[in-house]
């Protein structure tokens, strides 16, 4: 896989923490892979939206890629959950249903951004710097 | 089943298949089935309802399934792996999903079902107003085929009827 400059904390230099919240492993194994190939880390994993929240409580990561379709509770659900209880949370949905009625529900629940899939990695990269803004650095003079 | 449901699953699978496979797909056979769906070896179903209500097979043959995972994983995995079904489930997924955007833009409404593993070998037979088309996608790593039964929901289609009369 391509690899990309890192992006880093900014206020501390240290690698991004990520949630990935999907009931596909397949998906989360894949998504898991471009966040290394950003410079992140993987802080948990969770396979539906119940699962996320706790997830969430338990690691507080710096950004959640969040599915929609899932067993249990729907990932706009979770969203809006975990963004009640932590308006500083960065969730962003990364979706194949992505269609006009869902994007706004996402964005009017909490969600930051709406990644469709499948997912470009170029496409998630910039996704996140834009979500992170600047609480995010790219490490200078590394990658592409 | 008219074609407007149709075309955009087989731009949908076309599109997750080339970029995903990072190839050239080809549509080969298109059939319509009216006989029981016989399953030809991993396959994953997603169901829709709404404004047309259904179900959406993919389904790859087993050395077929096993490359194509491989070609994900970027590494080659044993049949017996569990991401092979994962990742049959999640490109049937991500069809339906990109299909249902472009039906959506129709002005069409679903929900989309998590993927369900097809366990039996043959499914049941096609109803009447419930025929299944049969498209099989030419790639590199063997064929993919994609079975779909789709209907108008006849009550939710007339309250919208009445809705804009």
């Amino acid at each position: 896989m391509e690899q990309f400059a890192p992006v880093k904390r900014s206020k501390d230099g240290q690698p991004v923490r990520y949630l990935i919240v999907d009931d596909s492993v397949f998906a989360r194994k894949n998504l898991a892979r471009m966040i290394e190939s950003f410079g992140g880390q993987l802080a948990a994993e969770a396979g539906d939206g119940l699962t996320a929240i706790s997830e969430f409580e338990r690691t507080h990561p710096d950004i959640v890629l969040m599915d929609i379709t899932m067993p249990q509770m729907e990932g706009i659900e979770a969203a809006e959950k975990i963004v009640q209880a932590h308006p500083e949370a960065r969730v962003v949905m990364v979706s194949s249903v992505g269609y006009q009625e869902n994007i706004v529900a996402a964005l009017q629940r909490g969600a930051r951004h709406f990644v469709q899939k499948p997912v470009k990695p170029e496409v998630l990269y910039e996704v996140i710097k834009y979500v992170l803004g600047e609480d995010g650095a790219v490490a200078a003079g590394a990658g592409a | 089943m008219k074609m407007e449901l149709i075309q955009p699953f087989i731009n949908a699978a076309d599109a997750v298949l080339s970029q995903g496979l990072q190839c050239a797909t080809k549509v080969g056979n298109l059939t319509m089935e009216e006989a029981a769906y016989r399953r030809k070896g991993v396959a994953g179903m997603v169901a829709v309802t709404g404004d047309i209500e259904g179900r959406i097979i993919v389904d790859l043959e087993p050395q077929t399934a096993v490359r194509v995972a491989s070609h994900y994983a970027g590494a080659e995995l044993p049949e017996s792996d569990g991401l092979i079904k994962e990742t049959v489930f999640e490109l049937a997924n991500q069809v339906v999903g990109n299909a249902i955007c472009a039906l959506n833009d129709q002005g069409f409404h679903f929900r989309v079902h998590p993927p369900v593993l097809v366990t039996s070998d043959e499914g049941d037979r096609t109803s009447e107003d419930v025929e299944a088309l049969v498209f099989c996608f030419e790639t590199p790593k063997g064929n993919v085929f994609m079975n779909v039964a789709l209907r108008y929901n006849k009550r939710r289609m007339s309250d919208h009827a009445v809705v804009g009369a």
